[in-house]
C-alpha cells in the first residue's frame, strides 16, 4: 500500500502528464464531436435528398462500426494503407470525435425536430431569414433540449479514453498501469483509477448542468439549485438520443 | 510502406474473424441476459421502502455507470486470475450495463399509472403478486426497445474483451494483422461485420419503438 503511494509520488510528473493527456483527449474529442454533431444533424434536416443521404450514410457508418475498430483502424491500418501516420493522441481525438459526432448528430436532429412547429411558423410570419430564424428562435430552444443528452455522450466519451492505453498514448490509465506493474498493488491501482475517472465524470456532469442552467435562464426558465448535482441517465437516451 | 487493399488476405482472414464472431455473439447474448435480469433486480430494489436499501443501491449504480468499462474489465481480470476471461467479460459487461438498464426499468415502472398500484392495494394483493402480475408485465413491455438498444451498444463494446484475452472477433483481427502484417484488411473486415450485424438490428428496434408507440 505505502509502496504504491511512494512510487506514485516518485512518478508524479508522469502521472500528471498522463492525466493531462486524458483531459486533452476528452476535451478535443468532444469538441470535434460537437462540431460534427451540428454539421451532420443540420444536414439531416436539409431539403436536399443528397445532403440528407450523405449525412445518414456517414452517421450510420460511424455508429455501426464500433469505436474500438475505428481507433485501431486509424492507428494500425491507416499508416499501412496511406503511409500517413497520426500521433496516438490524435488517433484518439479523431476516433472519439467521429464516433460520438455520429451519435451526437441524432441528438441535434431530434432536438431541432422537437421545437414546436408553431415557433417555426411564427418566425416565418415575422419575415425572419432562415439563418436568423435558426439562430434566434429554433436553436436556443433546441440547445436546452440537447444538453442533457450531450452530457451523457460526454461521460461516455470520457469512459472510452482509457482505450488510449492500447495504442500507447501515455494517458492516465497507462501511467497507473505502469506503477501497478512496478509495485504489484493491483487492487489499489484499479481502485485509484476508478475513483479518478469517477471524479472526472462527476466534474463534467456538474459543468454541463451549469451550462444547462444558463441556457434555460436565457429562455426565461429557472431551475432550482438541487438540479445541479443531478446525474443524467436513461431518460435522455430514450427521448432525444434515439436509437443507439 | 504504401500498399493497397489485399483481397487475398481479406479472404484469408474472414473465416478466422467469423470464428471470433461466435464468441462476440455469445458474450453479447449472455451479457445482455445478465444486464436484463440484474438491472430489473436493481430497479425493484431501488423502490424498496427502506433508505438503507435504496441509498447504497443508487450509489453503487452511479459509480458503476460513471467509471470506464475498460478499467472495470482489466481490474476484474487482474484480481480474479483463476476465473476464465470470457466469464469475467460476460459478468463485467452485464454489471456495467445493468447500471444503465436499471434506469430504463425505473422509467418503465414509473410509467405504470398510479391507478394500477391503487387497484392492487384495493384488491389486497401481496407485494410479490402486485409486481409479478400487474406492474412488471406493463413496465417491461414499455422498456423493450430501450433494452434492445443497450444490447446493440453492448455488442459494439465487446471488442473491449480482447484486452483481457477473450478470443472474440477483434482479438482475432489483431492477431491476424500482426502475423501477416495485414491490419488494414483485418480491421476493415471486422468493422464491416459489425456494421452488417448492427445496422439491421437497430432498424428493427426503431420499428419496434414505433409499434409500441414511443
Amino acid at each position: 500500500m505505502s509502496d504504491f503511494f511512494s512510487t506514485l509520488l516518485d512518478e508524479l510528473p508522469q502521472v500528471g502528464a498522463g492525466l493531462w493527456v486524458t483531459v486533452q483527449a476528452t476535451v478535443l474529442g468532444s469538441l470535434l464531436a460537437l462540431l460534427l454533431s451540428f454539421a451532420l444533424g443540420l444536414a439531416a434536416g436539409s431539403r436536399l435528398l443528397l445532403v440528407r443521404g450523405v449525412s445518414r450514410t456517414v452517421v450510420e457508418f460511424f455508429r455501426g462500426t464500433s469505436l474500438y475498430i475505428q481507433l485501431f483502424w486509424l492507428y494500425y491500418a491507416m499508416p499501412q494503407l496511406t503511409g500517413y501516420e497520426l500521433t496516438p493522441l490524435l488517433c484518439g481525438v479523431v476516433a472519439f470525435g467521429l464516433n460520438y459526432g455520429a451519435y451526437g448528430s441524432e441528438i441535434v436532429r431530434g432536438a431541432i425536430n422537437s421545437v414546436p412547429r408553431a415557433q417555426y411558423e411564427a418566425a416565418v410570419a415575422l419575415n425572419m431569414t432562415p439563418l436568423h430564424r435558426m439562430r434566434k428562435v429554433i436553436m436556443p430552444q433546441a440547445w436546452v433540449q440537447m444538453i442533457p443528452s450531450f452530457t451523457n455522450l460526454l461521460i461516455q466519451l470520457l469512459k472510452c479514453t482509457p482505450l488510449l492505453w492500447l495504442i500507447s498514448a501515455a494517458d492516465f490509465m497507462t501511467t497507473i498501469e505502469h506503477i501497478r506493474s512496478l509495485t504489484g498493488e493491483t487492487l489499489t491501482a484499479y481502485l485509484l483509477l476508478l475513483a479518478v475517472y469517477f471524479v472526472l465524470a462527476y466534474t463534467l456532469t456538474l459543468l454541463m448542468n451549469l451550462l444547462e442552467r444558463s441556457a434555460k435562464r436565457r429562455l426565461g426558465l429557472h431551475t432550482g439549485g438541487r438540479s445541479l448535482f443531478r446525474t443524467r441517465t436513461a431518460e435522455a437516451v430514450t427521448t432525444a438520443g434515439g436509437t443507439r | 510502406m504504401n500498399r493497397t487493399f489485399d483481397w487475398d488476405a481479406a479472404g484469408d482472414a474472414l473465416p478466422l474473424l467469423l470464428e471470433g464472431f461466435r464468441v462476440t455473439l455469445l458474450a453479447t447474448v449472455l451479457g445482455t441476459l445478465v444486464a436484463a435480469v440484474l438491472g430489473l433486480a436493481v430497479a425493484v430494489a431501488g423502490r424498496a421502502p427502506s433508505r438503507f436499501v435504496t441509498v447504497p443501491v443508487k450509489a453503487v449504480t452511479e459509480f458503476v455507470r460513471a467509471t470506464p468499462l475498460l478499467v472495470q474489465l482489466v481490474g476484474a481480470a487482474a484480481l480474479f486470475t483463476s476465473v476464465e476471461p470470457l466469464t469475467i467479460g460476460i459478468v463485467v459487461l452485464g454489471i456495467h450495463y445493468a447500471a444503465y438498464t436499471s434506469e430504463v426499468y425505473r422509467a418503465g415502472i414509473d410509467g405504470v399509472p398510479k391507478g394500477q398500484w391503487e387497484a392492487c392495494r384495493a384488491l389486497s394483493m401481496s407485494p410479490r403478486r402486485t409486481w409479478q402480475a400487474v406492474i412488471l408485465p406493463q413496465a417491461v413491455r414499455n422498456v423493450l426497445p430501450a433494452l434492445g438498444n443497450y444490447a446493440i451498444s453492448m455488442f459494439k463494446e465487446t471488442p473491449f474483451l480482447a484486452v483481457i484475452t477473450v478470443h472474440e472477433m477483434v482479438f482475432e483481427a489483431r492477431a491476424y494483422g500482426a502475423d501477416h502484417f495485414a491490419y488494414t484488411e483485418a480491421f476493415t473486415l471486422a468493422g464491416l461485420v459489425f456494421l452488417v450485424a448492427s445496422y439491421p438490428t437497430s432498424l428493427l428496434m426503431r420499428k419496434l419503438e414505433k409499434r409500441l408507440g414511443h
